[in-house]
């Protein structure tokens, strides 16, 4: 399955894994702010009503 | 405060992106997938870089919105001048990590792709200095979102920052341009696109495009939406606090 | 108009104006550069130009914050803003006094400092020529940066990471400039894109700083 990336396959691997991981924890953090904003507009809206 | 857009349309906006959100993200996880996939298991080495040309699937998306995001930045920002369009600005302010993550993309892939083609992780090319100076006037931007309290003042600040700065980008970018031909003449570093995407090579290339654009729409739907959350938690706190 | 540049000036050069700090930091970067780089003349000689433009930009870049921290904490920036003087005036007059009391200075005192640095002997007249030119941008963008950062408390730093990125293009052409003209090539190109870099910002950025410093006033 895997291809054979032959001299370089330090290179590529390591270009993939960094991308990836950069743009998996850009994800991670928007959601992770996403759910901690609406957990808060959701208390102060509780408050408003309740 | 106070105006019609403030809860009005934001709320439009933040119903819009519950609808959208989830299929682009769906989307663009695809693309992303099967655009990467294809391009690191199924396309053949190049037979001059070898199989660093797989890195293109990554380092070629990143870079274009690296620029992309900057330009969507300007005209959402010379949007929130004009029209005074709260989401606009807060558009702006969620794509502004988004873009900052793909110029850092772009500046280590090409780093880690240059070292065995180059023979240096980094040189003063002028499209790699340009990228580092896009890096650093996104590091401005955000910076200057933070440190301040006032959300209206900030947005026209960052608005007026990010009009000016593209302007000294693109001046930079030719002024670069310039200072390395003065520097070292005929030693050109340049990979030209033109010449290394085959056939073979592009269609794979053409789907994480798609993917990078659809992952960014995602984001800034996501982003643009907590932003309005935050800023509707603070206005409701802050009339609770009046009485 | 005439009266704020002067009263500008004559804070500038009373006590804690910063006036001579600029040219003193000057002094200093030069000094410290061959110790980090080496006694070698040669070696010197080739980075002169770069060296005092670097060591200009940053004693100029010393001194943005006291451009209008000073006038907004005592208020008086908010006097100006209701007087009748339009703001963008106002911004390019600070510019002007700005520039009179560091960039020119530094320009006058490169010579001297060249001497330090061994600077070949056709560069001083570029050096000084695109100093002269080029300064007045570095002032008019960092008064920009200042009026951007005026509202917050301890904004040095981020005035720094605001302003320095727009100092590329000038950078790049004024020391282009300095360096072709000390080893004797040709200098029109980067002489005429460093002035319009100048001439482009000071029509330009005022309009920007006004805005930017009506939005802080707010």
């Amino acid at each position: 399955m895997m291809p054979d990336l032959g001299k370089y396959a330090d290179t590529v691997l390591s270009a993939y894994a960094v991308s990836i991981l950069l743009l998996i924890a850009l994800v991670w953090w928007s959601i992770v702010a996403a759910r901690k904003a609406r957990r808060e507009l959701d208390k102060v809206e509780g408050h408003r009503n309740g | 405060m106070g105006s019609i857009w403030e809860y009005a349309n934001p709320v439009k906006f933040s119903r819009t992106a519950g609808v959208v959100l989830p299929w682009v993200s769906v989307f663009a996880t695809v693309a992303l997938i099967v655009g990467l996939v294809w391009g690191f298991f199924f396309t053949p080495d190049d037979y001059r870089q070898g199989s660093t040309v797989k890195i293109i699937y990554l380092h070629v998306p990143a870079a274009l919105m690296a620029i992309n995001v900057w330009f969507m930045m300007l005209v959402t920002s010379l949007v929130w001048l004009v029209r005074r369009h709260h989401v606009s600005a807060l558009a702006a302010k969620g794509a502004a990590p988004v873009g900052i993550v793909m110029t850092l993309i772009a500046l280590v892939t090409g780093a880690i792709w240059g070292q065995p083609m180059w023979g240096t992780w980094w040189a003063w090319d002028p499209r790699l200095t340009s990228f580092l100076i896009l890096f650093l006037f996104y590091l401005g931007y955000m910076a200057l979102w933070e440190a301040i309290d006032n959300p209206d003042t900030a947005a026209d600040l960052t608005a007026v920052l990010c009009i000016v700065g593209s302007v000294f980008a693109v001046l930079s970018r030719y002024a670069v341009n310039f200072w390395n031909q003065g520097l070292h003449q005929g030693a050109s570093l340049s990979l030209d696109k033109e010449e290394n995407v085959a056939d073979v090579f592009s269609t794979p290339l053409y789907v994480c495009i798609a993917g990078f654009v659809l992952l960014f729409i995602a984001l800034v739907f996501l982003r643009t939406r907590t932003e309005i959350h935050k800023r509707r938690a603070k206005a409701l706190l802050a009339r609770e606090r009046l009485g | 108009m005439i009266s704020l540049l002067i009263r500008d000036l004559k804070l500038a050069f009373r006590a804690g104006g910063g006036f001579g700090l600029g040219l003193a930091f000057f002094l200093i970067v030069t000094v410290l550069v061959p110790f980090g780089v080496g006694p070698n003349s040669v070696l010197l000689s080739k980075i002169a130009p770069g060296i005092l433009w670097l060591g200009a930009l940053l004693a100029c870049l010393l001194s943005l914050d006291r451009i209008l921290a000073l006038d907004w904490e005592d208020g008086s920036l908010d006097l100006l803003a209701t007087s009748p003087l339009p703001l963008e005036g106002v911004v390019t007059i600070k510019s002007l006094a700005h520039w009179l009391t560091t960039g020119l200075p530094l320009t006058l005192a490169a010579p001297l400092f060249g001497l330090l640095l061994s600077l070949p002997e056709g560069g001083y007249l570029w050096l000084v020529l695109s100093l002269m030119v080029g300064t007045p941008a570095l002032s008019v963008i960092g008064t920009f940066g200042a009026a951007l950062t005026v509202g917050i408390k301890r904004g040095g730093l981020l005035l720094s990471l605001l302003v320095l990125p727009l100092y590329v293009p000038t950078l790049i052409f004024g020391a282009e400039l300095a360096r072709r003209g000390a080893e004797g090539l040709a200098t029109t190109t980067p002489l005429l894109m460093l002035a319009g870099i100048t001439f482009g910002v000071i029509a330009l950025l005022p309009f920007a700083s006004a805005l930017v410093l009506r939005v802080n006033l707010r």
